[in-house]
C-alpha cells in the first residue's frame, strides 16, 4: 500500500514537471548530436530571440491571467512594424511627400497608440459588452489585418514588403550593447530587460496589478470588493497592445523588413510560452518570472529542432503539440486539488 | 443491533495531505433504516471522509464495507451504480437542461426497437418515481427555473431511481425555507422507512437531534464516538465537537444603540422586486434582516451597497444624502458587504490570503505609487491574529481553508477598509459553531465601537441572539420592524409571511 502511494507521487511530480523533463531530454540530445548547440554563438542567439519575443509575451501574459486571450497580438506586431518601417525609413513609398524620416520618439509614440488604442477596442469590448477576450480579439485581428493590407498599398508601394529603413533606427534596436568574445549582444536584449523590470512592478507593485489578478481570479467578488472591473480589463488589453507595438518596432529592424505578413503566428507562441511558464488560463495566476522561462523554453526548443535540421513544416505540428501538452499539464493542478 | 443490519460500514480509515493528517482512523458505522448524524466542526473531516467514500480521494488506510463486502469505488458514479448516493451541498446540475434529461442522463431510456432515447419513457419513468415521493415537480422544466430546494428533490429522487440505499445529504437545508425543510424530512423519514441508510452532514443543531437515530462526532480528521441521539443532548454534542463546552451559544449584548447613523427612504430596485423600503439604523446598532428566501433581503442589501441598479429611493448618511452608486462609492462612504455566496462572489480561490485580506484597501498601503509588502502583511497578520484564522501563512491558497477560515478572511478584508456600516448577508451560513460564536463576538465588538452592522439571516435564533432590532422582509417589501428583545419567531414568521 505504502509503495502504490510512492509510485503515485512519482507520476504526480513526473506528470507535472513533463514540459521540462521533454526539454532537457531535447537539450541533451542536441547537444550531443551537434556539440555546437550549447556553444555560445548559439546561445546568445537563443537569448536574443528570447529577448525579441519577450514584450509580447508580456503582454498576453496579463490578458491570460485575466482568464482571457489575444489572439490579435501578432496582427498588431505586423501593423506596428509596417508603420514604423514606412515612417523610419529612406525610401518613401508608402508617403511619397515624405523628404525625410520622422524622429525615432515620435515613430514611438505614434505605434504606442496605435497598439495601445487597438487594445483598448479589444479591452473595452470585452468590458462593456462582457464578450470573451476570444471572440473579441478574432474579430478584431481580422479588422487589423486588412488594415495592413490596406495600409501597404499606400502611395507606391502597392503592397511589397518594406525595407530601406535608417541606420540610426537599425543601431538603436540591433546595435551592439556589448560583445562576449566575438559574440555580440544586440540592444533589445537591454530594452528586452528593462520591460521585464516594469512589468514586474506592474503586477506586483501597483494597485493596478493586484486588481488585475483579482479580476482574472473572481470577477464578481472583484467588482463587490470595490475593483473597478471594466477599467482594470481596459487597461490590461491596452498595455498588452503597447507591448505588441513595441514586439513589432523591434522585430522591424532585427528583421530588416516589413511586410504584411509579420507577426503572423506570433500570438501563438507566445501564449504557449505564457502555459509553459505556469501563466494558466484558469486565471489569476502567473509571474514575470514564469513568462521569462517560458518565451525561453520555447525558443529553446525551437533552436533545438533548427539545429537537427528538423523540417520547417513539422515545426509547427512540435508546436501545436506543446501548447496541448502545456495546458493539459497546467489544468492537472486545478483538478486534482478540488 | 446486530452486525447484519449495518448497510456500510467504513473502518480504520486514514489520508494525508502533505503536511496535513486529514483523516486519522475514522470509523463509521451506517445501519438499514436510521438517519445516521455525521457532526463536527468545518475542517473537522467529514467532506473528506465522504470524498473517501466516493472515491475522490484515495484513503490511505482502512477498508469500506457495502453489505458486508468491501468496496473501494473509482468515482461516484461507480458509488451510485452500487447505490450509494450524495446529494450535494452545491448541486452539480446541468441547469439548461430540464429535470428528465437531469435524471437519466447518463443511462436515457432507449425507445424500443431503436437505438434512439425515448423522451415518452423517460417522462413515465420520471412521473413514477415523482409519484412515489410525492414530489410535485414537472418533468420537463429547465432546471435554473426551479428554486434549490426544488431541484434539491430532483437530485434526492435520481438517487432513489438508481435504487440507491445509502444516502448522504450534505447540509442539504442551509438553503431551504421552513416549509420545504418539513417535506424535505418528510422524504428522509420515507426513505428511512423504506431501509434506506442516509448520512446526514449538517451544523444546525435542532435539525441533528429531530431527524437522526444516531451521530457520529469528528474533531479534527479524528472520530470522537458514536452516540445513540436519544440519549445526547446539544450541550453535550457541541461540547464533544469542539472538545470544549461553549456554554453561550451567543456573546453577551452589552453594545449601546446611539444616533441614527443610516436612513433609507423609499429604495426601489430596477431589476428585483424590492420596492419602497424605508428604515433607520443606529450607530452601535446590530440591525437584523429577516425573511424568506426570495423575500428581497439580499437586494436590499445590494441596493445599499451599489451593487445592483436602483429604480427610486435615497440614501442618508449622517443626515446628508449620499448616492452609492458602485461599490467603490460606497467603500469611500465607509460602507462594506459580505455576500451571500462565499465562493462566488466573495474568495478568490487561487490567490493567497494576502491577496484576499487587501483587495479593497489597497490604496492603504501605498507608498507613493507602490505598494508596500511589509504594510500589506501587517494588515493580513492583524487581520489572522484578531479573528483567530486558521492559517499555515499568508501565502496559502484561500481555498485550502475551511468555510468558516474563509470567512474570517473576507471579514478581515472589509474590517481593513475600516467601514462605520456593515452590510453582512448570512455571515454564519456553512459554518462551524466555533467559528460562528467568534463572528457574532466579532459583530457585538464591531457594534460596541459605534459601527452599525446590518445581518441578513436565515437563522432566526441567530437574528434574536444578537440583533436589537430586526426588519422584516416579505416579497420585496418590509413587512415590519420588531424589538428582538421583546419578539418571537412565531410574531417574525406571521410578518415574513404577510406579503408572500
Amino acid at each position: 500500500m505504502k509503495k502504490k502511494f510512492d509510485k503515485k507521487q512519482i507520476l504526480d511530480l513526473l506528470l507535472n514537471n513533463a514540459m521540462y523533463i521533454i526539454i532537457a531530454l531535447l537539450v541533451i540530445y542536441v547537444a550531443i548530436k551537434r556539440p555546437k548547440f550549447l556553444g555560445l554563438a548559439s546561445i546568445v542567439n537563443i537569448i536574443s530571440l528570447t529577448a525579441s519575443k519577450l514584450p509580447m509575451a508580456l503582454g498576453i501574459a496579463g490578458c491570460i491571467v485575466l482568464a482571457g486571450t489575444d489572439i490579435s497580438a501578432g496582427k498588431i506586431v505586423g501593423l506596428s512594424a509596417c508603420i514604423t518601417a514606412s515612417l523610419l525609413t529612406t525610401v518613401y513609398k508608402i508617403f511619397p511627400s515624405m523628404t525625410a524620416p520622422l524622429p525615432i520618439p515620435v515613430v514611438l509614440l505614434i505605434i504606442l497608440c496605435v497598439g495601445g488604442f487597438i487594445g483598448l477596442v479589444n479591452g473595452f469590448c470585452v468590458a462593456q459588452f462582457d464578450l470573451h477576450p476570444y471572440i473579441v480579439t478574432l474579430s478584431t485581428q481580422l479588422i487589423v489585418y486588412g488594415l495592413i493590407l490596406m495600409y501597404m498599398m499606400l502611395g507606391t508601394n502597392n503592397g511589397m514588403a518594406l525595407s530601406g529603413m535608417t541606420d540610426s533606427y537599425k543601431k538603436l534596436v540591433t546595435g551592439s550593447l556589448f560583445k562576449i568574445g566575438t559574440v555580440s549582444i544586440p540592444m533589445y536584449v537591454l530594452y528586452a530587460a528593462c520591460f521585464v523590470a516594469i512589468m514586474w512592478v506592474v503586477w506586483n507593485k501597483t494597485t493596478f496589478g493586484k486588481n488585475m489578478f483579482a479580476v482574472g481570479s473572481n470577477k464578481v467578488a472583484a467588482e463587490v470588493s470595490g475593483v473597478n472591473v471594466k477599467k482594470t480589463i481596459m487597461m490590461v488589453f491596452t498595455l498588452a497592445g503597447m507591448m505588441y507595438a513595441i514586439t513589432g518596432f523591434i522585430d522591424a529592424a532585427r528583421v530588416g523588413s516589413a511586410n504584411a505578413t509579420t507577426g503572423l503566428n506570433y500570438e501563438s507562441d507566445a501564449i504557449s510560452a505564457c502555459v509553459i511558464g505556469g501563466v494558466s488560463f484558469v486565471g489569476g495566476t502567473g509571474k514575470i518570472s514564469g513568462v521569462i522561462i517560458g518565451v525561453l523554453l520555447l525558443q529553446v526548443i525551437f533552436a533545438g529542432l533548427n539545429f537537427l535540421s528538423v523540417n520547417a513544416n513539422l515545426i509547427y505540428i512540435v508546436k501545436g503539440l506543446i501548447i496541448l501538452i502545456a495546458c493539459a499539464i497546467d489544468m492537472r493542478k486545478y483538478l486534482t486539488k478540488k | 443491533m446486530s452486525e447484519n443490519n449495518v448497510l456500510l460500514k467504513m473502518e480504520h480509515i486514514s489520508k494525508s495531505f502533505p503536511g496535513v493528517k486529514a483523516l486519522d482512523d475514522v470509523n463509521l458505522s451506517v445501519k438499514a433504516g436510521t438517519v445516521h448524524a455525521l457532526m463536527g466542526e468545518n475542517g473537522a473531516g467529514k467532506s473528506t471522509l465522504m470524498k473517501c467514500l466516493f472515491g475522490v480521494y484515495h484513503k490511505d488506510e482502512g477498508q469500506i464495507y457495502l453489505n458486508g463486502e468491501e468496496v473501494d469505488f473509482k468515482d461516484s458514479k461507480e458509488a451510485l451504480e452500487h447505490g450509494v448516493a450524495m446529494v450535494h451541498q452545491e448541486l452539480n446540475q446541468a441547469l439548461k437542461r430540464n429535470v428528465m434529461d437531469n435524471m437519466w442522463l447518463g443511462r436515457f431510456p432507449k425507445m424500443d426497437n431503436l437505438p434512439f432515447v425515448s423522451e415518452k419513457k423517460m417522462y413515465e419513468k420520471t412521473m413514477e418515481v415523482f409519484k412515489d415521493l410525492g414530489i410535485e415537480v414537472d418533468p420537463k422544466k429547465v432546471m435554473s427555473e426551479m428554486p434549490v430546494s426544488q431541484r434539491q428533490m430532483v437530485e434526492i429522487a435520481k438517487a432513489v431511481s438508481y435504487n440507491a440505499k445509502v444516502i448522504v445529504f450534505d447540509e442539504p437545508t442551509s438553503s431551504l425555507t421552513e416549509v420545504e425543510v418539513e417535506h424535505l424530512f418528510k422524504i428522509i423519514n420515507d426513505l428511512r422507512n423504506r431501509g434506506c441508510g442516509i448520512i446526514y452532514i449538517s451544523h444546525k443543531m435542532d435539525e441533528i437531534l429531530r431527524i437522526s437515530d444516531e451521530i457520529t462526532i469528528m474533531r479534527d480528521g479524528k472520530y470522537i464516538t458514536t452516540a445513540d441521539a436519544k440519549n445526547i443532548t446539544m450541550n453535550e454534542i457541541i461540547k464533544l465537537m469542539v472538545g470544549r463546552e461553549i456554554t453561550n451559544v451567543y456573546p453577551p449584548k452589552d453594545n449601546v444603540v446611539g444616533e441614527p447613523l443610516l436612513e433609507v427612504k423609499g429604495l426601489t430596485a430596477e431589476y428585483s422586486k424590492l420596492s419602497d423600503v424605508s428604515f433607520v439604523a443606529h450607530k452601535g446598532e446590530v440591525l437584523g434582516v429577516a425573511g424568506l428566501d426570495g423575500s428581497g433581503r439580499t437586494e436590499l442589501l445590494e441596493n445599499i451597497f451599489g451593487i445592483a441598479t436602483r429604480r427610486s429611493g435615497e440614501i442618508y448618511l449622517n443626515g446628508k444624502l449620499i448616492k452609492n452608486s458602485n461599490s467603490r462609492e460606497s467603500i469611500k462612504n465607509g460602507f462594506a458587504m459580505l455576500t451571500e455566496e462565499r465562493r462566488a462572489t466573495g474568495i478568490f480561490g487561487v490567490r493567497d490570503i494576502q491577496a484576499n485580506s487587501t483587495i479593497s484597501s489597497l490604496k492603504r498601503y501605498l507608498n507613493g505609487p507602490f505598494l508596500d509588502d511589509r504594510k500589506m502583511e501587517e494588515a493580513t497578520q492583524w487581520g489572522i491574529d484578531k479573528l483567530h484564522t486558521k492559517t499555515p501563512n499568508q501565502k496559502t491558497q484561500i481555498r485550502a481553508l475551511s468555510g468558516g477560515n474563509q470567512q474570517k478572511v473576507i471579514l478581515t478584508r472589509w474590517l481593513l477598509t475600516e467601514p462605520t456600516i456593515l452590510l453582512l448577508d448570512e455571515p454564519t451560513r456553512g459554518i462551524d459553531v466555533g467559528a460562528k460564536y467568534e463572528i457574532y463576538e466579532l459583530i457585538l465588538d464591531l457594534a460596541k465601537q459605534g459601527k452599525c452592522v446590518i445581518v441578513v439571516s436565515s437563522e432566526m435564533p441567530e437574528l434574536l441572539g444578537i440583533c436589537d432590532r430586526i426588519l422584516v422582509m416579505s416579497g420585496g417589501r418590509l413587512a415590519g420592524e420588531v424589538d428582538a428583545r421583546t419578539t418571537n419567531q412565531e410574531e417574525i414568521m406571521t410578518l415574513a409571511a404577510k406579503y408572500v
